[in-house]
């Protein structure tokens, strides 16, 4: 299956046989993925299951206890720092919640990557970060602390800091968590058309299921440290593997169980507690 | 039901546990109660991990000390990020430190004056006042301050920049976060030290000047000239500016260090918080033992 | 968020007021005056006790500070202490000049006094001051009072 996908366009992010365990605790054990050229790719699973430790080691923050991961051919893990900055360049990242920086007004925020890493002229800068905040629509808001915009606002505007310096990789880590229903929409559509205006390539990190299952070119389902399903949304919507199932539509119970594991079962703890 | 069924659940129960729990674990809590191992092993182990960890941490933040003056470059270059730096280290403390230097210095001319008195030496306040804050008081007390007020302040704006994610963000676009957030800080802190505690001791000797002289009745010529004769430029000045300087290094490591170091919640960031102001002030007093036994062995 | 001109304003300031407090303490407080120097020339003194007679103690003549100890050491023939003194250029001494070693005050710092003679050369770089007169040691004066006095006694109680 991800074969049929790199099979169309050639593989911008590759991910073998990855593994990565924090201390002893094991998070991710062999997973394999392959992001394409200009597609868009969601990671999706419960909580802690190790999709944002994998954005992290695709972007370097970490290194892998085995396995690799190769961004644009280089293999990030094995970069020293000159290169891996380098690389970084190219990338873009959308924290959750933003992560704007709170001492600066919103134009700043924007303007920082361009500030730091050319040499461009402050009427250029100007012209280019209006451009981006203006693909978000958030042209006139760029005299505003981030303090002063909401959550969904300040979404955006991280989104345009993360595309300043137009990166061949944007990754997102959970962007439709805690948003309105349309800011919802916003985001989902901006990540798309962004991607596409730049020819760029996509990792979304996320648990929203609807909304990434209408952008989206390829999901990877991850589960206890391991890929287990992968497909187009339509794949995904049809699959019969429980685990699959169950978040997709959203069962309360299922391969992840609703009751958290207790030591007796409940019968014999109300008997006890009448006893005792 | 059966020991060994007993212990076959429980491990299997911890499994499922194990599956669900957070991947954050439980490292950072110490060793826990082993069955078999008898109690003083257990406090003994303790220890041990306690005093390892400490001495870890203290490798780790000697590191990070190297690390922030490897990458001064760019807050020395672009000395803007210090400037500002030093408006909410420095500039912002001056009330405070006009303040209690006010009030520092009027206490010890009562006090002065009080205790020189019994001996018919109360021409010597002016000198009492002025040796007392240049060479002790001013550098202390300072410090102190300073590390309750810009310190703490420090600690909590880089802590809070890491639990917001906004340090990872800047990691992320390339730009070292150590060199644009941390290292105009810690210079800033350099900085102002030494000039605050210069103003804290000239506020003393003044508000000792204010209750000696004007509310007391000491002379004032005396006051002043047996001052001017006795507190040495080289010796008193020169040794409470030095002690000033190496405050202002201590405090400002401590506090990028405990900020950075931050566990990235809010109790993470206000244990951090507490931990600057109660590490800076100790080891203020400590240095400050250190330096005086250097400085001043009987002249 | 201030601007940088008004941020670099208040910087300025606040260093103004700092690097002025520290002026006001060197020059006020201190006796920044004499410290900063000037030229010296070398004097050297032998005496028989130099009492408490520290390094960088005082040269005074007249009460006016001229100098510095710079230097104490024992000779080991003669055994006298050897004192160096750099003294300012400014002030020449005549070769017949008495250094003592005095107190401020009654129990204060010890420092070097020179009594003017009426020579008509002066002490140049190098030169050793001939008359010296040591240092009053407290036990040696009351020893002294309490033997003249059992002396005084005794005759006395002669008579």
């Amino acid at each position: 299956m991800a074969a049929a996908i790199s099979r169309s366009s050639e593989t911008l992010v590759k991910i073998s046989n990855l593994s990565f365990a924090y201390d002893d605790r094991p998070i991710l054990t062999g997973i394999n993925m392959e992001i394409p050229r200009g597609k868009v790719v969601a990671i999706m699973g419960s909580s802690g299951c190790g999709k944002t430790t994998t954005l992290r080691l695709v972007g370097g923050q970490l290194k892998p206890t085995s396995g690799k991961v190769e961004v644009s051919g280089q293999t990030v893990h094995l970069l020293n720092s000159d290169d891996l900055y380098e690389l970084r360049r190219r990338m873009g990242m959308l924290f959750q919640f933003g992560a704007l920086f709170t001492d600066m007004s919103v134009y700043d925020n924007v303007a920082f990557q361009i500030r730091e890493h050319t040499d461009l002229p402050e009427e250029l800068i100007n012209d280019l970060v209006l451009m981006k905040l203006h693909a978000v629509g958030l042209r006139g808001a760029h005299g505003l602390m981030p303090a002063e915009l909401s959550g969904g606002m300040a979404r955006r505007v991280a989104l345009a800091r993360a595309v300043a310096l137009d990166p061949m990789l944007i990754m997102y880590d959970e962007p439709f968590a805690g948003l309105d229903p349309i800011s919802l929409s916003i985001i989902g559509d901006l990540i798309r058309k962004l991607n596409d205006a730049l020819g760029a390539s996509s990792i979304i990190v996320t648990h929203d299921v609807q909304e990434s299952l209408k952008i989206v070119d390829y999901v990877y389902f991850v589960s206890a440290g391991k890929v287990v399903a992968e497909g187009t949304p339509a794949e995904i919507k049809a699959s019969g593997t429980p685990y699959v199932h169950q978040f997709v539509w959203g069962e309360a119970d299922g391969p992840v169980p609703f009751h958290y594991p207790a030591v007796q079962s409940y019968a014999e703890e109300l008997m006890g507690a009448r006893h005792g | 039901m059966a020991d060994s069924q007993k212990s076959k659940a429980a491990a299997s129960l911890q499994k499922q546990r194990d599956s669900l729990a957070s991947p954050r674990g439980t490292g950072s809590q110490g060793p826990k109660l082993e069955p078999g191992k008898s109690p003083l092993a257990h406090i003994l182990t303790k220890l041990g991990h306690g005093v390892t960890d400490r001495l870890w941490r203290l490798g780790f933040a000697a590191h990070f000390f190297v690390a922030v003056l490897l990458n001064s470059g760019t807050a020395l270059r672009r000395f803007q990020l210090t400037i500002r730096e030093i408006y909410f280290s420095g500039t912002l403390s001056i009330i405070i430190i006009l303040v209690s230097g006010l009030f520092v210095g009027m206490v010890l001319g009562l006090q002065g004056y009080d205790t020189l008195e019994r001996y018919g030496s109360s021409e010597a306040l002016g000198v009492l006042v002025a040796l007392s804050l240049v060479r002790e008081l001013g550098p202390v007390v300072a410090g102190l301050l300073f590390a309750s007020r810009a310190g703490a302040a420090i600690t909590a704006e880089i802590g809070l920049m890491k639990a917001t994610e906004q340090i990872s963000a800047m990691e992320m676009m390339a730009v070292n976060p150590i060199a644009r957030v941390v290292a105009p800080r810690f210079w800033a802190g350099v900085i102002s030290m030494p000039l605050l505690a210069a103003l804290f001791s000239a506020m003393g000797i003044f508000g000792g000047y204010l209750v000696g002289v004007r509310l007391i009745g000491v002379d004032a010529g005396s006051f002043w000239s047996q001052m001017q004769a006795t507190v040495d430029f080289r010796e008193d000045i020169l040794n409470g500016v030095i002690k000033s300087f190496v405050f202002g290094i201590l405090i400002s490591w401590i506090a990028v260090f405990e900020g950075y170091d931050a566990d990235p919640t809010a109790e993470g960031v206000s244990r951090a918080t507490t931990r600057t102001v109660v590490t800076s002030s100790l080891s203020i007093l400590a240095a400050d033992f250190i330096l005086t036994a250097f400085m001043f062995r009987g002249s | 968020m201030m601007n940088r001109a008004t941020l670099d304003l208040w910087v300025g300031l606040f260093v103004a007021i700092g690097l002025g407090s520290l002026l006001f303490l060197a020059l006020k407080v201190g006796n920044l005056s004499f410290a900063s120097g000037g030229e010296t020339y070398q004097l050297q003194a032998k005496f028989d006790n130099i009492g408490g007679l520290k390094v960088r103690g005082a040269v005074k003549s007249a009460g006016v500070v001229v100098g510095r100890v710079s230097q104490i050491h024992l000779d080991p023939e003669a055994f006298v202490a050897v004192v160096t003194m750099h003294v300012d250029n400014r002030y020449k001494f005549p070769r017949d000049t008495f250094a003592t070693i005095n107190t401020s005050g009654l129990l204060g710092e010890q420092y070097i006094g020179f009594d003017v003679g009426g020579d008509a050369e002066m002490l140049k770089d190098g030169d050793t001051v001939k008359k010296t007169q040591s240092a009053v040691v407290l036990e040696k004066l009351i020893s002294q009072f309490m033997f003249d006095k059992a002396a005084g006694d005794g005759g006395n109680a002669k008579k």
